[in-house]
């Protein structure tokens, strides 16, 4: 799985071993609210159950971010698909900030992640032996978020949300297509075939 | 050329096939379809429930026949937790059909449209749950 970032190898991996410290919101974060700056407790017709839903959507970010920490450290993954699987991870991570931002923005308390022993434990991942079930764990997990993100949009009171949602489903589908190219599978043959 | 031609008339002919297995006969009953609502399972709820793990969402073994909010070990909404009733077919189909209208105040948020699907995962969550 060779794909090409308009970063060099050496600076997704440098970010990659940094441990994030700061809160500063990430370019993601950034970008993700901008222009919404009217999104605030009174713009949603109903902030709490958006608060629920975004916190939600949280919860599976921080899975992912933990599936891709122990795919990384498990030694299963060979270089050109290590630096895509934590460019994945990295953009997850600015997932993960986004929605913080927005959660605190409504005035809601955004959810803590578990410990990666946890999320182990969940995603039984001491059962992975080899890159293929790294990359397989990936994909199913990716394509659960596509389809989640697609399901909880009707649920949103505020629009721009619901647009934060398709946003980030369009992200999940990106990894989940090329995940499946990189495993040779094919792609889907009917149309519609996300969300339904 | 002609390949191309093959490869359309291949696809075509998969959509119907597709398309055939997932509409059922009109006008016969229909009974649920297990191992299609293990599929749909995997593919709308995975993300989100295990069988055996709290994720998200709590855990589903055993589901069927306990009280709503109630599996040990998971931190439910107040509104789940409080709400007074057990999952049986009606129930879980309600749940699935809009959960908010069901129990207002709940987080899930994720709701299923067509009623042969719930049918289907209704089916493969009661299997799941005698096993
Ligand atoms: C976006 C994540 C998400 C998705 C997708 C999702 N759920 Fe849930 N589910 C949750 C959360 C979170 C809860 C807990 C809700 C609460 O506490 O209010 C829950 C609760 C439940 C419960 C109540 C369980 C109990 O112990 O009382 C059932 C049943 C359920 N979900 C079934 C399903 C089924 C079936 C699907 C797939 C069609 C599904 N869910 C998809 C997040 C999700």
């Amino acid at each position: 799985m060779l794909i090409k970032t308009n970063q060099s190898p050496d600076v997704t991996r440098r970010s990659f071993l940094s441990t994030s410290g700061g809160i500063a919101l990430s370019g993601a974060a950034l970008a993700l609210l901008a222009g919404h700056t009217h999104i605030a407790a009174a713009a949603s017709a109903n902030p709490s159950s958006d608060v629920g839903i975004l916190n939600v959507a949280l919860g599976l970010e921080y899975e992912a971010i933990a599936a891709y920490q122990l795919g990384a450290e498990s030694g299963l993954l060979q270089k050109p698909v290590l630096d895509t699987a934590v460019l994945f991870q990295s953009h997850h991570k600015g997932h993960r900030d986004a929605l913080i931002a927005t959660i605190e923005k409504l005035g809601g308390k955004a959810v803590m992640a578990k410990s990666n022993a946890d999320y182990a434990a969940a995603l039984s991942a001491g059962g992975l032996k080899s890159q293929t079930d790294v990359l397989t764990l990936a994909a199913r997990l990716e394509l659960g978020a596509v389809n989640a993100y697609l399901g909880v949009i009707p649920a949103f009171g505020d629009k721009d949300l619901a647009k934060v949602a398709a946003r980030l489903a369009a992200d999940e589908t990106m990894h989940w297509s090329l995940l499946t190219s990189s495993l040779g599978k094919p792609v889907p043959v009917v149309a519609l075939s996300f969300g339904a | 050329m002609a390949q191309a031609a093959g490869l359309a008339l291949r696809a075509t002919s998969l959509l119907t096939a597709v398309v055939a297995l997932s509409v059922p006969p009109v006008g016969a009953a229909r009974a649920a379809d297990t191992a299609r609502g293990g599929a749909l399972y995997e593919a709308r709820c995975g993300a989100c429930h295990s069988l055996d793990a709290h994720r998200v969402g709590p855990m589903h073994r055993g589901v069927f026949g306990r009280r709503a909010g109630s599996a040990p070990g998971y931190e439910y909404s107040p509104a789940l937790k409080g709400a007074d009733m057990v999952w049986d077919a009606a129930t879980l189909d309600a749940w699935l059909k809009n959960p908010e209208t069901l129990v207002p105040g709940q987080r899930m948020g994720y709701s299923v449209a067509d009623a042969i699907d719930r049918d289907d995962l209704v089916a493969f969550l009661r299997q799941a749950s005698t096993r």
